[in-house]
């Protein structure tokens, strides 16, 4: 499997040496959408934002590659990886609440970077706007985008940087737990609307999350990550059929289901997580040699 | 709402100097007379200025002149207090404009320099700099500068605001605005070169306080979710800095600055006498030392005006930098 997005053992440490990521790999093929799923703290946003090029200031890349449309953005120079980032991908972030910059009309924060990076005409960059705008079904989209980001929702909100993220035609999107800070009642609409979006663009999507419910709905495939590691890679159908590894088979079984909301919550048993730990400390034992 | 606080912060004021510059010892009268003047000419004189009536009668007659735009006449200078008053104003006030502007360019310039490099020994340059630079009060540093500038290489004028040489008519006292407005470039750089020290030294301090504040913000705002989609979408770490983290990062400075100006021209005073700056500073000190208590009225409540209305500007300013608050 080799896709637009490959990730080879990707290894992320903070400044101490402690490993974050535990030579990840994966690949995201052209025209699909990959889920991410772990518990919180398994290093699943860290992936992506290894690939974007925006891990917080105490973590770095220390070993591994990551090709993008073929090129290996570890080889290329930080303003060369930046450029092609911006050209190739884009994220759609976790909370529409702090996403957009406060002191800044919807418009600009849409097109400039259309005029600034990609060289394109301002009327252009202001027409492609206004279409996405429609497309992400914001009412009056010319109105919108003279409006300051505290005058509307955080569903609208959400809608106008999924808008943003595809204004470009990216190849990839990275989806960072994108519905995970909205409104349980928004939540859906939201995941619909990034589902129809990324068909009808075609685009690559790597889906951050940790609700294996919205992986069921979206995914073609996903990785299971604990503790920085992959534990599982599958295919979606797979997957919900046969899990493989004890851990992503525990995690399906935690999974609460909308069909029978009354059942009791089952929790990862502690088996399972000694036996997914001793992996990881193998795994650690193993690098130290 | 707002006029109504301003009018019972001048009240405020003008009570305490009234009171306090009359509770503190020294007679102006005597000050005025020369040696071997017998009591009965003291007693006379006094009489003749009002000081013979209760501090409280004497804040009334002073309180109702002033309603009428009258605020008494300077005892050792002879003259209306308005007139003297509101000729210095103008010297003053551009002497503080000219320092906040060297301390927010001064400031701003090593906040995004501090930003641009932080989590390293640049940054840790920056904040020493800083440090030093507002630990040293106004004062001194004029007295750093004129060693500095004045002595051991001496390219700028260490007193006055103008060259006598220059004959120039000027139709209003704030002659550097003036010489802008008429082109007078010659005007312009002699004005210049003996506003530059006693400005900065004003300017150092405050330029201080502004990096070290703005700085801070920025830094914070460096980590919010709106900054890092700006450098998903390809932008630089100096475009990043200036286009989507200033604009946001400067308000809480703003406010600061606001006080911080205020208290920039209360240091005026001592500046303008180190530089024998013909401003409201250097006459408030005359004043002071002469006993000329309609003056030093004048002056404080000059003072405490301005104040009031650098407080309101920028919470104007702060209005329209802010779209949250613009229609509210």
């Amino acid at each position: 499997m080799n896709g637009f997005l490959s990730i080879r053992n990707l290894t992320v440490r903070l400044k101490n040496g402690s490993p974050i990521l535990r030579s990840v790999s994966l690949d995201v093929a052209a025209g699909q959408v990959h889920g991410l799923v772990g518990e919180s703290g398994a290093g699943k946003s860290m992936i992506g934002k290894a690939v974007l090029g925006t891990l917080p200031r105490a973590l770095s890349v220390t070993g591994g590659e990551i090709w993008l449309d073929g090129t290996n953005l570890m080889s290329l120079s930080p303003t060369e990886r930046r450029r092609r980032i911006g050209a190739t991908a884009a994220l759609i972030p976790q909370d529409p609440l702090t996403a957009l910059n406060p002191s800044k009309r919807i418009g600009p924060q849409i097109t400039r970077r259309l005029v600034d990076i990609l060289g394109w005409s301002r009327q252009d960059a202001q027409d492609r706007a206004l279409e996405l705008l429609g497309e992400v079904h914001i009412p009056d989209p010319a109105r919108v985008m003279r409006n300051y980001p505290h005058e509307l929702s955080g569903g609208m909100r959400q809608r106008i940087l999924i808008a943003s993220a595809f204004a470009a035609e990216p190849r990839l999107i990275i989806a960072d737990e994108p519905t995970t800070a909205l409104d349980v009642t928004v939540q859906k609409q939201i995941l619909r609307l990034i589902a129809d979006m990324q068909t009808r663009h075609g685009t690559a999507l790597l889906f951050v999350t940790h609700d294996l419910g919205v992986v069921s709905k979206v995914c073609d495939t996903l990785s299971v990550l604990y503790a920085g590691k992959v534990v599982e890679d599958a295919r979606m159908h797979r997957f919900f059929m046969r899990p493989i590894h004890p851990y992503s088979a525990a995690l399906l079984a935690a999974t609460p289901t909308y069909t029978d909301p009354t059942g009791s919550l089952t929790p990862v048993s502690q088996a399972v997580i000694d036996g997914v730990e001793a992996e990881v400390a193998q795994h650690d034992a193993r690098r130290a040699q | 709402m707002r006029l109504l606080t301003t009018v019972i912060t001048l009240f405020g004021v003008a009570v305490i100097v009234f009171v306090v510059i009359r509770v503190v010892p020294g007679n102006p009268i005597a000050m005025m007379l020369p040696p071997g003047a017998t009591d009965a000419d003291i007693a006379r004189l006094q009489a003749q200025y009002g000081f013979d009536k209760s501090i409280f009668d004497q804040f009334l007659i002073w309180l109702s002149g002033v309603l009428q735009g009258d605020f008494g006449t300077s005892i050792s200078l002879r003259q209306p207090v308005s007139r003297l008053v509101l000729n210095r104003l103008p010297a003053t006030l551009e002497l503080s404009i000219m320092a906040l502007l060297m301390a927010v360019l001064m400031g701003g310039a090593l906040a995004l320099f501090g930003t641009r490099f932080r989590d390293g020994k640049t940054e840790g340059v920056v904040d020493v700099t800083a440090g030093m630079a507002l630990s040293i009060p106004d004062f001194l540093w004029g007295l750093v500068l004129i060693l500095l500038f004045g002595v051991l290489w001496p390219v700028f004028h260490i007193s006055g605001r103008i060259s006598p040489a220059l004959n120039v008519d000027f139709t209003t006292n704030f002659y550097l605005f003036e010489a802008i407005a008429r082109l007078r470039f010659d005007v312009m750089a002699d004005l210049a070169a003996h506003m530059f020290m006693p400005a900065l030294a004003l300017a150092i301090p405050l330029a201080a306080i502004i990096s070290q504040l703005l700085k801070q913000s920025l830094k914070e705002t460096m980590h919010l979710d709106y900054v890092t989609l700006a450098r998903t979408k390809g932008y630089g770490e100096n475009h990043v800095i200036t286009r989507e983290a200033l604009p946001n990062a400067i308000l809480p400075t703003l406010t600061l600055v606001g006080v911080q100006f205020t208290f920039l021209i209360g240091g005026t005073v001592i500046i303008e006498r180190l530089f024998s700056y013909e401003g409201l500073g250097n006459m408030a000190i005359d004043a002071v030392i002469n006993r000329d208590l309609p003056l030093i009225q004048g002056i404080v409540i000059l003072f405490a005006l301005l104040f009031t209305i650098v407080n309101l500007a920028v919470d104007m300013l702060y209005v329209v930098l802010n779209p949250r608050l613009r229609h509210a």
